[in-house]
């Protein structure tokens, strides 16, 4: 039946019941179930052994199903489409996700730390409350939680990062234009380019951070106030994005040497680069808003 | 007892229901059923905003509603069996946007104007500040050396516990009392610095029209000119916890000289005074309708002024007293507690422990414990030799100078 | 690939033979289930599930209201009273009213637009199954020695972070939700852009699709603000930021402000796919297209976009700056004139119809009236002077059960009996349908209209105990809570029956009801497992919108 015939792609691509979702649901349930025994103190870390192989495994089985019904020529221009919408609404939500944080850091520089300063209508704040403080960026506080602490110069490693991951949108949308001109090899050439610059963009990040926390003359934590707190979370959560994206990135271009995506039908391979500019973008709004400015 | 009671209530609410007389014949109806009116220029200008939004959705559901059962009525398929076939209308389209729309401009008008009134703090004559504790309040007379705290009325507190056995409806102000009311002059600007120590609460007092949040960490604003002398009541609006519906507010308005002279005494009385005290002796005479202002005129000085608790010994080291308006809301009067959250006193390692470590605990708090450093060193002796001498404990007594060796430590 | 081939044939066998039923053996059954990509399977599971949270979140609102019978504490320790608050909303409205119109979505959106399935089968799966894990981490604290949150469905910080070891769980379980809730929101949103039959305009797409298309927006636009606020309570809790310490440098209030953000959008994420619903009831009961067509789809978009500029109406008491009060009042207050273009739009289309009253219309007409009288409230509460004594009092709580219970609840209600016999192909009992709506909606006014009162009097909100003037009007509300879920098992026992016990019942015709249009119309009565394989070519009559100078009803009787 349909494993002889070449799929009919005027019907939209309904695939066949999966056990993935629920597996790959209960391997996360088991990784929360060990994060809380971690937080909590209780003696359920372990089923961490059991979630994240479930997980990996069942992540690894999906990404091969799609990519062998991408290969097989199950999804018609339709299905393709619906990856393009789907794929932008994800980029959008991740979108709203780092403006929770962003708002985070704006409501802070603009109104609290000017608020317990006494500024507006807040005097009695800073007169009762927490009299002598004065307000700037960064701070940690008129308690200080954290203890001093300096901030990363911006035009030292940050800058670095900036040109690699800019650098690396570049190289990503060259590899696109030489899989659309069929040059595969020069695509794999600056696939690899831009996974490099991808990784060692988290090498650096990495070195901050720990320069960060180990560095006396530095000391800035997740602790240190409300400047380490935005300053760490805006960071590491785009860190994790530059993660997720550079092994998505990897297993594309693992899947282009399989030879796998066409000139003219590649979505896999335009939704990884859609993902590595919104990490671009959010970087960019990083460096300008955490760093610079 | 409890099953009794059930019935008696479903029958009084069966009564209640066959004649909507009963209701207005047991209580004030304006206290029940609508918002009050209130004791400043504010409160009576809320209100008017109040009502008049609430008529003119009155008005505007009589026209929508009326349509909707008329058409229900008469565009039933029994009498109106053919449908008209009409969809669209520009024009009444427009114009069901823009009545609505102007509606809206014509209530925002008057709403703005009170809403810049009350933000408005100038020429405050007295500035109190608030703090809310998990559960009680604390008022400091900024400048004027005056500070205490201010609980829920044993009475209550008693009465309010799972399986208390008492009777509700034999407490006056069911939990609408405490220990040391907030007294504030008549006819002043008084400005309310409101802010919290641990968690949000929100100090409400409907007569005055005042609700504001109290945020650990910031002062929040406002203020009130009270018009009338008289015992307005209120409580906490935010929930905070455990206790939340049990952190009552009572304001007593007095006129100026009185306030002057309440406000010495408690002065020269402040030193024991503070924490906790007898309750006020106009307690039981403040009437029996809750949300009510008081029915008698306001308290003449004098009366006031015996509130502060006498700065005699025996009062401070009667450590049950201090126990059961202080500890038992999450001990227990039985010091059983009520794990896991609020654990029990009875067989404690600590209760039965070193001294030391007592006083400490009890200073600085632990977990859901909340300091209690504002008591003064006799009270928590007093508390804490209760609490190690009662319910078969031998741990020995605690004396204030061992409490006051432990504070700052 | 062997392996992908076999599958791939297997779900060729599904087409031609249905699914497999429980006489093919429980283990096969129950797999079924859970590896299903069959958007009617999922959006019947969705249904089951929010049935279920339905019946929890009302059981626990049931302990509130046997403690707040009468003065004095009864049955439950203050504690647990708040533990009960915070998760029968959450449980309410994470659980009962979004799955529920999810579950809808599923079932009606494809059928709905001409499309096979929604867009992207699996992860549909996943947006399901994630949701039984999520609810057990969030009741999972009921089961632990420190007990389930208790810092109110919002979740304020610093109290929030008072919570035992549950805290995480309900930080998770919220995560997990978000993730649902974005998966399903994209299949929604990716279906109706993309697999519209052809003559399927945007335009002229039905109302429960547009409502759903913008439900969708919001979601996707706030869950992550959620999930980000909540992730930041996390690290405040174990991992020393200072978020929303003032100490450090941050706020408490901000947070309000971030859940806010999400949580007032949330609101209409509950309203309006109900408002869909109506406008799809209403229509046909009347025989009659809907008035206004244009103007209900712009709206529902108004709607959406003011959401997402007043959120600082809930924090009217936080001290904020007067000019932001100020903003949030007048923007608050807008919001009343594209929802009362929408009543007026509806009592519109009943106007010189021919009405008659099946159960589905008699809910839909409730919904009017019932949300309406919520709406009145909300515009009360918007005036922020005013708001400053209504804020966290009874008044609030009467104000928001109106605009969900008789609003969102008595919509998903109304849209069950309404399909049901497309979805089981047999009628469910009039008789008892009526007995239930009548019921329902004595009670949820004999439960919620009482509140008003009592909160304006001075009740404040989230309390196990009141002062004693508050003592009759409590214990009437109680009454109206209790009577109010027993009534609904009529409705379970109604809906059991079409779909277990059909023996002997009334066969559904494929229009079911006359006045209906739409695609989901012309498919037979049980609606067969896979529809519209092959995008179906559309006949203008059943086009609800009706731009065209087309009567849709003597269209219709002419395909008859
Ligand atoms: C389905 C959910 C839903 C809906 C649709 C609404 C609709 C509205 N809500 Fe409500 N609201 C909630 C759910 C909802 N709300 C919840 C859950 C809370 C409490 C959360 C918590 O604290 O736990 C809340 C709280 C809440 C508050 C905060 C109260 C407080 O805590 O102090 C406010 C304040 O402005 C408010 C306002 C409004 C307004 C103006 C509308 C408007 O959209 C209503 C518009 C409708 C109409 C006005 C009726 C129809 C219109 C006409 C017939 C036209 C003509 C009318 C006029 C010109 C008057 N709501
Ligand atoms: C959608 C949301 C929703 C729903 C349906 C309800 C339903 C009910 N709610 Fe409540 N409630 C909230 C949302 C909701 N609530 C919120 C957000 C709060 C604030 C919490 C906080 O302060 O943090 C609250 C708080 C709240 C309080 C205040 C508690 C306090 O302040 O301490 C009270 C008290 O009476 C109450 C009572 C009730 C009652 C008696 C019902 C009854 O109507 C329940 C009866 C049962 C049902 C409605 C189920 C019927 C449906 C079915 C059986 C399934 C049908 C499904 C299909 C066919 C698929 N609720
Ligand atoms: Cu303090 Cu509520
Ligand atoms: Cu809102």
């Amino acid at each position: 039946m349909a494993s002889h015939a070449t799929p009919d792609t005027s019907k939209y691509y309904v695939p066949d019941p999966s056990y993935y979702p629920f597996a790959l649901t209960f391997g996360l349930a088991l990784i929360v179930i060990s994060v809380w025994g971690l937080l909590e103190q209780k003696n359920t870390t372990w089923t961490v052994y059991a979630g994240v192989p479930v997980a990996l495994w069942i992540i690894y089985r999906w990404f091969r199903k799609v990519s062998h019904e991408s290969e097989g020529g199950f999804y018609g221009a339709q299905v393709d489409r619906t990856f393009r919408w789907g794929m932008t609404f994800f980029i959008f939500s991740e979108v709203m996700f780092f403006g929770a944080f962003f708002g985070a850091l704006f409501y802070a520089r603009q109104l609290s730390v000017p608020w317990l300063g006494g500024e507006g209508a807040k005097l009695s704040t800073n007169l009762f409350l927490w009299p002598g403080f004065e307000a700037h960026w960064p701070t940690n506080g008129p308690a200080g939680i954290g203890g001093d602490f300096n901030t990363i110069p911006e035009w030292g490693i940050p800058f670095l990062n900036t040109v690699l991951l800019v650098t690396s949108s570049f190289t990503v949308t060259w590899a696109h234009h030489a899989l659309k001109e069929s040059k595969r090899t020069a695509c794999l050439a600056w696939m690899v380019v831009t996974v490099l610059l991808g990784a060692t963009f988290l090498y650096f990040q990495a070195y901050e951070y720990h320069e960060a926390y180990t560095d006396p003359s530095v000391n800035l934590t997740l602790g240190s106030g409300i400047y380490g707190s935005t300053f760490f979370m805006l960071t590491g959560f785009h860190g994790m994005h530059v993660t997720l994206g550079t092994l998505m990135l990897i297993i594309i271009t693992l899947r282009l040497a399989f030879g796998h995506f066409k000139p003219e039908q590649h979505f896999g391979f335009e939704g990884v680069a859609w993902y590595w500019h919104f990490v671009d973008v959010v970087w960019i709004g990083l460096f300008t808003f955490v760093y610079v400015l | 007892m409890l099953t009794k009671h059930v019935w008696s209530r479903l029958v009084a609410l069966a009564a209640l229901l066959a004649s909507g007389a009963a209701a207005a014949a047991t209580y004030d109806p304006g206290q029940v059923w609508n918002m009050p009116v209130g004791v400043t220029e504010l409160s009576r200008e809320v209100f008017k905003l109040h009502m008049v939004i609430f008529w003119v959705c009155v008005v505007i559901a009589i026209v929508v509603f009326g349509a909707m059962f008329y058409s229900v009525f008469a565009h039933r398929r029994s009498r109106h069996p053919k449908p008209a076939d009409f969809h669209e209308s520009t024009s009444i389209e427009i114009l069901w946007t823009v009545i609505p729309f102007a509606i809206l401009v014509v209530m925002a008008i008057p709403a703005a104007g009170t809403l810049i009134r009350m933000e408005d703090m100038r020429g405050a004559e007295l500035s109190i500040k608030v703090t809310g504790f998990q559960w009680k309040w604390q008022y400091e007379y900024v400048d004027k050396g005056v500070s205490f705290y201010s609980t829920l009325h044993a009475d209550s507190n008693h009465a309010r516990q799972l399986h208390s056995g008492i009777d509700p409806n034999t407490i006056p102000n069911y939990l609408l009392e405490v220990d040391n009311r907030l007294v504030v002059p008549t006819g002043t600007k008084v400005r309310f610095l409101i802010t919290a120590n641990d968690v949000i609460h929100a100090w409400w007092v409907p007569d005055l029209a005042v609700k504001k949040d109290a945020i650990p960490g910031y002062v929040n604003e406002m203020w009130a000119t009270v018009d009338e002398p008289g015992i307005y009541r209120g409580v906490c609006a935010e929930l905070c916890g455990r206790d939340h519906g049990f952190m009552p507010i009572v304001v007593e308005a007095v006129d100026p000289p009185a306030f002057e002279q309440w406000l010495a005494d408690r002065k020269s009385g402040k030193a024991t005074a503070i924490g906790h005290g007898p309750a006020p002796v106009l307690v039981a005479s403040a009437g029996a309708s809750a949300a009510a202002p008081s029915p008698q005129p306001a308290a003449p000085a004098t009366e006031v002024a015996a509130a502060p608790a006498p700065a005699t010994p025996a009062a401070a080291a009667d450590g049950g007293k201090v126990y059961n308006a202080q500890c038992a809301a999450c001990h227990q009067p039985g010091g059983q507690g009520m794990p896991p959250s609020f654990p029990a006193l009875v067989g404690s390692k600590v209760v039965n422990g070193p001294a030391e470590a007592h006083i400490q605990h009890t200073l600085k708090g632990k977990n859901l414990m909340p300091p209690f450093a504002h008591l003064s060193d006799a009270d928590i002796a007093a508390a804490l030799t209760y609490e190690r001498t009662s319910w078969g404990h031998k741990a020995g007594a605690v004396t204030a100078e061992q409490v006051k060796a432990q504070r700052g430590k | 690939m062997a392996h992908h081939d076999q599958s791939h044939a297997a779900h060729d066998d599904h087409a031609h033979h249905g699914p497999v039923q429980l006489s093919d053996g429980f283990g096969k059954w129950i797999m079924r289930w859970i590896t299903t990509t069959n958007h009617k399977d999922l959006g019947t599971l969705y249904l089951l599930l929010s049935c279920t949270m339905f019946l929890v979140g009302g059981l626990m609102s049931l302990v509130i209201r046997a403690e707040l019978w009468m003065p004095g504490l009864q049955f439950v320790d203050p504690e647990f009273f708040n533990q009960m608050t915070t998760l029968h909303a959450l449980v309410m409205i994470f659980g009962g009213v979004m799955p529920g119109f999810v579950g809808l979505a599923n079932w009606m959106v494809p059928m709905q637009v001409g499309a096979s399935d929604l867009a992207l089968p699996r992860v549909n799966n996943w947006g399901f199954w994630i949701l039984p894990f999520a609810f057990s981490m969030l009741l999972s604290g009921l089961f632990m020695d420190s007990g389930a949150p208790a810092g109110g469905w919002t979740m304020y910080p610093p109290l929030v972070l008072q919570t035992g070891s549950s805290f995480p769980m309900l930080i998770f379980a919220i995560h997990l939700m978000g993730i649902s809730s974005i998966t399903g929101a994209i299949n929604v949103i990716v279906t109706i852009l993309n697999m519209r039959a052809p003559g399927m305009t945007l335009l002229k797409l039905p109302l429960f699709c547009w409502t759903w298309l913008v439900t969708a927006y919001l979601l996707i636009a706030t869950m992550p603000v959620l999930a980000g606020a909540v992730t930041m309570l996390l690290t405040d809790k174990y991992f020393g930021t200072s978020f929303f310490s003032a100490a450090g440098g941050g706020d408490p209030v901000m947070f309000q402000h971030i859940f806010w953000f999400f949580g007032h959008p949330e609101v209409y994420i509950l309203i309006l796919p109900a408002f869909g619903v109506v406008s799809t009831i209403i229509p046909t009961f009347a025989r009659k297209a809907l008035f206004g067509y244009d103007s209900m789809v712009y709206a529902v978009a108004s709607i959406a976009f003011l959401s997402f500029i007043v959120w600082a109406h809930h924090m009217f008491t936080v001290g904020m700056p007067l000019a932001g009060e100020l903003f949030f009042m007048f923007a608050t207050m807008l919001i009343a004139v594209p929802t009362g273009v929408k009543v007026f739009n509806w009592i519109a289309t009943m106007w010189r119809g021919s009405l008659t009253f099946e159960t589905p219309m008699l809910f839909a007409v409730a919904f009017v009236f019932l949300f309406t009288i919520g709406g009145f409230s909300g515009l009360m509460l918007a005036i922020a002077p005013a708001d400053f004594q209504y804020h966290d009092t009874y008044f609030v709580v009467a104000h928001f059960h109106y605009v969900l219970v008789p609003g969102a609840v008595f919509a998903i209600i109304a849209a069950v009996y309404y399909w049901i016999p497309k979805w089981t192909g047999v009628m469910y009992n009039e008789t008892l349908g009526k007995a239930h709506f009548w019921l329902s909606a004595i009670f949820i006014n004999v439960l919620f209209f009482p509140q008003h009162f009592i909160g304006l009097a001075g009740m404040q909100r989230r309390v196990p105990d009141y002062a004693l003037a508050f003592a009759d009007i409590n214990a009437l509300s109680s009454i109206g809570a209790f009577g109010f879920f027993v009534a609904q098992f009529l409705m379970l026992y109604n809906f059991a029956r079409c779909v277990w016990f059909r023996n002997g019942m009334q066969p559904a015709t494929q229009r079911v009801w006359e006045g209906a249009h739409g695609l989901e119309w012309t498919v037979p009565s049980p609606a067969p497992y896979h529809t519209f394989e092959t995008p179906p070519q559309i006949d203008e009559g059943e086009l609800t919108s009706v731009h065209d100078e087309f009567d849709a009803l003597d269209h219709h009787r002419i395909n008859k």
